[in-house]
C-alpha cells in the first residue's frame, strides 16, 4: 500500500522535475519581455539532440553536452536578433505569434538535417535505480531536481546580485527607463534570449536519458513546461518548480489512484482551478496597471 | 487571339487522343504493374524500403526474360503518405497508365482511400497495409500482404498459453495502432482462455509510465504483462519495466519488431518476448524451415544490392510483387479477372512475411503462425523454440 504510494510520488517528482526545469525557461523570457517563448521547447530538443548528433560525430560525451548547450544558446541569440528584434514595435501577442513560427521552423530544420529517429543518452550515474521504502526511484531523477534547484538558485542571485541581472529586471519593468539610464535594452533581450535557451538545452540534455529525444521532443514538453509555469504564476522561479512538481504528481497520482485514461486531462484541469481562484498563478506577483 | 485560343484547343485536343491511343498501344508490349508508396513523408520507413524492393526484383525479372515472354515495367508514384494524394494517383495509374495489377499502398489511409477507385474499375490490388479493415469484409480485388494486429495478438496469447499464463495485465498506446491492438486482444482474449485483469493506458508522448506499471503489478493474479503500441512509447514501457524490478513475463507486440527499438530500450529489453517477422532471424533459422531459403534470399539480395538492412516492410513489397507474379502466370495473361482468380487461388506460396494460403474468404491468407516468438537475449533477436 504505502510503497504504491512512495512509487506513484516517485514517478510524480521525476515528471515533475522534468516539467520545472522546462519551465523555468518560460519564466526567464517573461521576466525580460513579457513574452512567452514557445521556441522554448525546441532548444530542450536542441539541447538533446545535438548531444545526439555530436556524438555521432564522434565527441565524447563530455565536449558533447557542452557543445550543444553552445548551440542552443546561439540559436536563442539567433532567434532574437532575426526573429524578434526587427519586430521590436509589435505587441506582446504578435512577438508570441513569431515564437510560435519559429519553433516550427526549428523543429523542421531539426527533422531534415537530423533525422526523425528517437535517440536515447546514457543515464549519468552508473546505478541507474534507488530502492527506497519498497518504492523504485531514479538517480536521473535526482540529478534533474539537483540541478534544477541550482539552476534557480543561480537565478536569483543573477537577478539580485549582478548589474546584468538587475539591467535585466529593469528592461522588464520599464523600458524606456531603462534605456534613459545607459541601459542597452536590445542586447539585454538577446542575452534573455541566450540564457533561456541555455537552460532549455541543460533541461533538454538532462531528462534525454529518461524521456529520450527526437525533432519533435520539444512540443510535449514545452507544453507542459508552460503549464507548469503559468500554474507557478508566471515570472516566479519558485513558482515554476513548484508549479512543475504539482503537475507531476496530479498527473502521476491520477494514473495510480483513478485511471490512466483520464491522466492527460489532468494538466487543464488543474490550470484551470488554479487559474480561476489565483488568476496570478500559485506565486505570481499581483499584476498592475500602470497608469 | 482567337486563334491562339483555338490553335491551343486543337493541340490539346490532338495531345489528348494521342495520349488516349499511347497508353493501350504501351500496354501491349508490356506488363505494367502500378505503384503508389510513401517513399518520402512520414511513412518513408514503409515506403522507401518497398520501393526498393519492387526496382530490385522487376530488374531481375525482367534480365530473366520477363513474364510470359513480356518485359515488365513499373510504374510507380510517390503518395508522401498522404491519403488524398494516393487516391489521386491510383486514379492516374488506373485510368492513364492503364497498368495491369497494383502493388502498393504503404499506409492503411492511403490503400482505404484508393480502395474504391480500384473496386469500380476492377484491377487487381495487393495492398502492403496492416489493417484488418483492407480486406475483413472481403472486398472483391483487393489483398493484401501484411498480418493484422489479430494474428499477432493471437500469437502472443498462443504462447502465453504454453507457458501456462492465464491471467494478463494489458498496457497499451492510445494512438491507432495501440488503440486498435487494445481492442483485438480484449476480443480475442476470452475465446482463447485467456482473462485481462488489468487495463492501463498511456500517451504515445508520455515520458513515464510507472504509476500504470505499478497498479498492473498490485492487481491480483496477474501472470504476465503485454504492451501493445509502436514507436518510442513501448522502449518507455520497457525501461520502466526494468527499473521496477518488475519479474513477470513480458511481451510486446509486432509493432516493435526492429533494431532501433533494441537500442532505444539497452538492456532493459532482454527477456522480453514478442511476435515478429522470421526476417529478423534469418540467419538464425535451421536450414530444415520451410522459409529458411526465401529469407536468407531476399536479405542478401537486398543487403548485397542496396547495402542497409532489410526491413519487414520490404518484405511486404516482395510478397506483394511474388504473388502478383504467381498469378499472372496461373492465369496465363494479364486479364484482371482471370488473375483475381488465380490470387484468390493461391495456396501455400511460401514468402518472407508466412506461407500465404489465399482463399474466397480470405484475401490475406496468413495465419498466427507466420509470426515467429522471439525473445531479446543480449541485446539480440533469438528464436524461443
Amino acid at each position: 500500500m504505502f510503497s504504491e504510494f512512495f512509487q506513484f510520488s516517485f514517478s510524480g517528482i521525476t515528471l515533475g522535475a522534468i516539467y520545472a526545469l522546462v519551465a523555468l525557461g518560460f519564466t526567464l523570457i517573461y521576466n525580460a519581455s513579457h513574452v512567452i517563448n514557445f521556441a522554448q521547447g525546441e532548444f530542450l530538443m536542441i539541447g538533446g539532440m545535438g548531444t545526439v548528433v555530436l556524438m555521432d560525430a564522434g565527441a565524447p560525451i563530455y565536449l558533447a553536452i557542452p557543445g550543444a548547450i553552445v548551440m542552443a544558446g546561439i540559436a536563442g541569440v539567433l532567434l532574437h536578433k532575426l526573429a524578434i528584434a526587427p519586430a521590436k514595435n509589435a505587441d506582446v501577442v504578435t512577438l508570441i505569434i513569431i515564437t510560435i513560427g519559429a519553433s516550427i521552423f526549428l523543429r523542421g530544420l531539426a527533422q531534415i538535417f537530423w533525422g526523425k529517429d528517437y535517440h536515447a543518452l546514457p543515464a549519468f550515474s552508473d546505478t541507474e535505480s534507488l530502492s527506497v521504502g519498497g518504492a523504485v526511484l531514479l538517480t536521473q531523477s535526482l540529478w534533474i531536481l539537483g540541478i534544477a534547484t541550482l539552476l534557480v538558485v543561480a537565478l536569483g542571485l543573477f537577478f539580485t546580485r549582478t548589474a546584468l541581472g538587475k539591467a535585466l529586471l529593469a528592461t522588464s519593468m520599464n523600458k524606456d527607463a531603462a534605456s534613459m539610464v545607459g541601459i542597452k535594452t536590445g542586447a539585454i533581450l538577446t542575452l534573455a534570449f541566450g540564457i533561456a535557451a541555455l537552460l532549455g538545452a541543460v533541461a533538454g540534455v538532462i531528462v534525454a536519458p529518461i524521456t529520450f529525444t527526437a525533432y519533435d521532443i520539444g512540443i510535449m514538453l514545452g507544453l507542459k513546461g508552460f503549464i507548469a509555469a503559468a500554474i507557478g504564476g508566471l515570472g516566479s522561479s519558485t513558482g515554476a518548480i513548484l508549479g512543475g512538481l504539482l503537475l507531476g504528481l496530479a498527473e502521476a497520482y491520477t494514473a495510480g489512484y483513478i485511471s490512466s485514461d483520464y491522466k492527460d486531462a489532468v494538466p487543464f484541469v488543474l490550470i484551470l482551478v488554479i487559474l480561476f481562484f489565483l488568476p496570478n498563478g500559485l506565486l505570481g506577483s499581483r499584476a498592475v496597471e500602470r497608469v | 487571339m482567337k486563334t491562339t485560343l483555338k490553335q491551343l484547343a486543337a493541340g490539346a485536343v490532338a495531345a489528348l487522343s494521342l495520349g488516349l491511343m499511347a497508353a493501350p498501344a504501351l500496354a501491349a508490349d508490356t506488363i505494367r504493374i502500378g505503384s503508389f508508396l510513401s517513399v518520402t513523408g512520414p511513412a518513408s520507413f514503409l515506403g522507401d524500403p518497398e520501393l526498393k524492393t519492387l526496382e530490385l526484383y522487376i530488374d531481375k525479372l525482367n534480365e530473366d526474360g520477363g513474364l510470359l515472354g513480356k518485359q515488365v515495367e513499373l510504374v510507380h508514384y510517390d503518395d508522401v503518405g498522404d491519403a488524398a494524394k494516393a487516391r489521386t494517383f491510383a486514379n492516374r495509374l488506373l485510368r492513364q497508365d492503364r497498368v495491369d495489377i497494383i502493388v502498393g499502398g504503404s499506409t492503411t489511409g492511403a490503400t482505404m482511400a484508393a480502395v474504391p477507385l480500384i473496386e469500380q474499375a476492377g484491377v487487381p490490388f495487393i495492398s502492403l497495409a496492416g489493417a484488418e479493415t483492407i480486406t475483413t469484409p472481403v472486398k472483391k480485388w483487393v489483398f493484401k500482404t501484411p498480418q493484422s494486429d489479430r494474428q499477432a495478438a493471437r500469437r502472443v496469447l498462443i504462447d502465453m498459453k504454453e507457458r501456462g499464463i492465464t491471467k494478463i495485465g494489458l498496457i497499451s498506446g492510445t494512438g491507432g495502432f495501440g488503440a486498435s491492438g487494445r481492442n483485438v486482444t480484449k476480443e480475442i482474449a476470452g475465446d482463447m482462455g485467456v482473462e485481462i485483469v488489468a487495463d492501463e493506458t498511456y500517451n504515445p508522448k508520455d515520458t513515464d509510465v510507472t504509476s500504470q506499471l505499478t497498479r498492473i503489478r498490485g492487481t491480483e493474479g496477474v501472470q504476465a504483462i503485454l504492451n501493445f503500441d509502436f514507436g518510442q512509447g513501448p522502449a518507455i514501457v520497457t525501461r520502466n519495466y526494468d527499473q521496477l524490478g518488475i519479474d513477470l513475463p513480458f511481451y510486446q507486440s509486432h509493432g516493435v519488431a526492429s533494431d532501433s527499438f533494441l537500442e532505444l530500450a539497452g538492456d532493459a529489453a532482454n527477456g522480453l518476448r514478442l511476435p515478429a517477422s522470421a526476417l529478423l532471424v534469418a540467419d538464425k533459422l535451421p536450414k530444415s524451415d520451410p522459409q529458411y531459403q526465401v529469407l536468407n534470399r531476399y536479405k542478401n539480395d537486398y543487403e548485397g544490392h542496396y547495402n542497409e538492412s532489410v526491413s519487414t516492410f520490404g518484405a511486404y513489397a516482395y510478397d506483394g510483387l511474388q504473388l502478383a507474379i504467381r498469378a499472372i502466370k496461373q492465369a496465363g495473361s494479364t486479364d484482371k479477372a482471370k488473375v483475381r482468380d488465380a490470387l484468390e487461388s493461391i495456396d501455400g506460396y511460401v514468402g518472407v512475411t508466412g506461407t500465404y494460403r489465399l482463399s474466397a474468404d480470405d484475401h490475406m491468407g496468413l495465419d498466427a503462425e507466420s509470426f515467429r516468438i522471439l525473445e531479446v537475449k543480449d541485446g539480440d533477436w533469438a528464436l524461443t523454440q
